[in-house]
């Protein structure tokens, strides 16, 4: 008998090139399994990610939005992620309030050697997501 | 009180190239701006709780010009978020202050007056407004009739100001108060806030009118909400733009918001546009202790960091 994949979710991942990028490369590398639910989305710096970016994927699908980048006084660009922490920090408060479960965003920090500790995120996250199930946010305008 | 504001603006009129002051608009209700470029103007200069606008608006257009402004309490916080972020530069302007009992709500007096034309307003000593509609004279207190930034206000004296008109006030509001609404929507369950924005979001136009009367919305014909390349946001009318739309507002003005309500003033659908960035300001103060608008020496939240920021907690899955 064929094992029933269960239903794919969609979660879309911001990684930093330096480190997280290389972080899931190294997972792939090392032939680690991982859930096959996570998009991923390379941006030059964790600083590069716009709140905004986090808001349309939620808005426009996704059910479940992940950020990393590398660990705090790692930053290629020396700085990139502390403001990035900032930004996240405060969006993260804001999700709730507009009436989406803030679990359903998680920001973190891996650098390209942590291939475990990569698979660990995606697993981890992916399966909250299973638990919380697909996102609902009304599609059209009422007539 | 309006003689020595007149006054005062006489005074100031010989070093600037314009004041920008407050006129009876186009009905008893309404005031207007007023560009005042030379003397002869200052006759029709009014000073009452009609004059609801933030007129630091305007200012960072008229960056290179000496510019002279009257300003309420609220307003001065916009002219020291401005020079925080150097949009405008100090010594290019002069501030008249006037210390501010609250002023009216157009929108609320009208829906109590069921929107009758009307004819006269006048003022008296006691806080009362006297409107007088077709149906006969009505007498309300502008403490009623206030927008609700009015109940919680903190700063009815302006923070910086060259001339102040009138002696400085101090707020008999408690500062515990100012995020209560706040609160109590955040007691609420997910689902109940995820339909509240629903309804609201719904009634949005998307006439940018908020976007227009927001003065620390600096981008003016560069807005991601318009652009086409980069291309945030297609030009249909579904709640997923309308959503995006208002994230977009919130977002490009966190830890900015001077919470003057100047969006939720121009909003002709009566949506509550300031809650969100009053949310979010709750939190700067919360995670940065950083109050938009009221220090000149501090720098907004979003355009610096700390390396151990130690309000930030790591996350865990």
């Amino acid at each position: 008998m064929p094992e029933v994949a269960p239903k794919e979710l969609r979660v879309v991942g911001f990684l930093c090139n330096w480190c997280s990028y290389g972080g899931a490369d190294t997972a792939g590398v090392s032939r680690f399994k991982q859930p096959t639910d996570l998009r991923i989305i390379r941006v030059p710096c964790s600083g590069r990610v716009d709140p905004l970016f986090v808001v349309k994927a939620l808005l426009n699908g996704a059910d479940g939005v992940l950020v990393s980048g590398c660990h705090p006084r790692d930053c290629h660009y020396s700085d990139g992620n502390f403001y990035a922490r900032r930004r996240l920090e405060m969006l993260k408060r804001l999700l709730p309030f507009l009436g989406i479960d803030e679990r359903r965003f998680y920001y973190t920090w891996v650098s390209a050697s942590e291939g475990a500790r990569w698979q660990q995120t995606v697993t981890e996250f992916t399966s909250r997501i299973h638990e919380l199930g697909p996102l609902h946010i009304k599609k059209e305008a009422a007539p | 009180m309006i003689d020595k504001l007149k006054e005062t603006v006489a005074k100031v009129l010989n070093d600037v190239d314009l004041v920008i002051g407050y006129e009876n608009g186009f009905d008893a209700i309404h005031a207007t701006p007023y560009f005042i470029t030379s003397a002869d103007q200052i006759d029709k200069l009014i000073w009452n709780p009609l004059c609801v606008h933030n007129l630091t608006t305007y200012l960072p257009t008229l960056k290179m010009k000496k510019v002279g402004i009257i300003v309420k309490g609220c307003d001065s916080r916009t002219i020291v978020q401005f020079i925080q972020e150097g949009l405008i530069l100090r010594d290019n302007l002069v501030i008249i202050g006037l210390p501010c009992t609250g002023v009216i709500s157009v929108n609320k007096i009208l829906t109590e007056t069921n929107r009758e034309h009307i004819e006269e307003v006048s003022f008296d000593d006691k806080g009362n407004i006297n409107v007088k509609t077709g149906k006969g004279p009505k007498t309300l207190a502008v403490a009623d009739f206030s927008p609700d930034k009015c109940g919680t206000c903190q700063y009815p004296t302006p923070l910086v100001y060259d001339h102040l008109v009138g002696d400085p006030i101090k707020s008999d509001k408690a500062p515990e108060n100012v995020y209560a609404d706040i609160k109590e929507f955040e007691s609420k369950t997910l689902e109940e806030r995820m339909k509240y924005w629903e309804q609201e979001f719904d009634h949005c136009i998307r006439c940018y009118a908020c976007r227009n009367a927001c003065p620390m919305c600096i981008c003016s014909d560069n807005c991601i909400a318009e652009s086409r390349d980069p291309h945030w946001m297609t030009q249909k009318m579904t709640f997923t733009e309308k959503f995006m739309f208002h994230m977009i507002h919130a977002l490009h003005l966190a830890g900015r918001c001077v919470e003057c309500g100047e969006c939720e003033r121009a909003c002709p659908m009566g949506i509550p546009v300031n809650k969100l960035k009053r949310k979010i300001n709750q939190d700067m103060k919360e995670l940065y202790g950083y109050e938009p608008g009221v220090n000149l020496d501090e720098k907004p939240p979003m355009f610096m960091f700390n390396v151990d920021e130690l309000k930030i907690k790591e996350h865990k899955i």
